[in-house]
């Protein structure tokens, strides 16, 4: 097996390892979501408010995983490892 | 700043050999005509393409709504196009009315409708075929390093040395403020990013690695969530951070 060979498929297992980031985002978003269906529940008034606000949060929420993202595009796309051999 | 230096090397200098990689699978990043910058060979790409063709959309947009407006007759109902462009006009100033405060908030609606349409534009550009403009780390850090500007320009007109002598409040953690000054574009730029990309690279593994008959009908839905929610999503993120972000600034103590 060639050096290069190496490198390139342990970046590719520290691509999928990287997107286990998503954990977190999807457990946050979730429990903004639930959240946010309960206070519609209890105040079904203010729908747009709630509604603008939830998503707003998710979005925050969902950097985390979006760095973990970007770091397994970097390593399947644009591999610096690959220019240290 | 390597990250962006691997960015923007890989996808604008030499997008062959990302495209080496896939033989099926297009993320849309092609290079169409070489040409040397101060010494380093870059290209062309779609990216650039697709953002002509949006800026010549708005551009052409923005005339014809003046020539309207100017032609318009003040003592006779608006017809349906000037009432589309009021529309668009007094959402985007009630959005900064009630984001950003009635006393200053007035001045920004330039900005923030232009910013609006603009990444809207770009991010729902994948529907009609083109490669989503945002989805190249290059426009979304460009776009937010305006926000940067706008945010330390604001702080020091609203709050002069205050701006600068808060970050050192308390002493110990002046480090971690200056970090969160200095992440506040990274952060913005690579949510934009990440999201767009992540659209692009959805939809280019459906069209890539699907036989003809798998992929007949449900990629639209596909296409909806990834375009066009998403993007929308996306865009108001992007604009309500922008306007929190300069707000924060206008705070006088």
């Amino acid at each position: 097996m060639s050096n290069e060979a190496f490198v390139l498929g342990c970046s590719a297992i520290g691509a999928g390892l990287a997107m286990i980031a998503g954990i977190g985002p999807g457990i946050g978003q979730g429990i903004a979501a639930g959240h946010g269906a309960s206070a519609v529940g209890r105040n079904p008034g203010a729908k747009g408010n709630i509604m603008s606000t939830m998503l707003l949060g998710q979005a925050v929420a969902e950097t985390t995983g979006l760095y973990g993202f970007a770091v397994a595009i970097i390593l399947l796309f644009a591999n610096p490892l690959i220019g240290k051999l | 700043m390597s990250l962006v230096s691997i960015m923007l090397s890989e996808s604008v200098t030499n997008p062959e050999v990302v495209a080496k990689a896939k033989d099926e699978v297009s993320f849309g990043v092609d290079g169409f005509y070489k040409y040397s910058l101060f010494g380093h060979e870059a290209w062309l790409t779609t990216t650039h393409v697709s953002l002509f063709i949006i800026m010549i959309l708005l551009i052409g947009f923005g005339i014809i709504a003046n020539i309207a407006i100017r032609r318009a007759d003040p003592y006779k109902k608006p017809g349906k196009f000037l009432n589309v462009i009021e529309y668009i006009v007094e959402t985007f100033d009630n959005l900064t009315k009630v984001n950003m405060g009635e006393k200053h908030g007035y001045k920004f609606s330039n900005y923030i409708g232009t910013l609006f349409i603009f990444v809207l534009t770009a991010n729902i550009s994948g529907l009609f075929g083109l490669r989503s403009p945002t989805a190249d780390y290059g426009v979304t850090l460009s776009l937010a390093l305006i926000t940067f500007v706008l945010i330390h320009y604001n702080g020091f007109k609203y709050q002069k040395a205050k701006h600068v002598t808060n970050l050192f409040k308390p002493i110990f953690l002046s480090p971690i403020n200056i970090i969160g000054e200095i992440a506040t574009p990274i952060s913005m730029s690579l949510r934009l990013f990440g999201n767009v990309l992540s659209g692009t690279v959805m939809m280019g593994l459906v069209y890539g690695l699907l036989p003809w008959f798998a992929k007949l009908i449900w990629p639209a839905g596909a296409h909806f969530y990834f375009d066009l929610f998403s993007g929308a999503i996306q865009t108001y993120v992007f604009c309500m951070l922008t306007m929190v972000f300069i707000s924060n600034t206008f705070e006088e103590e």
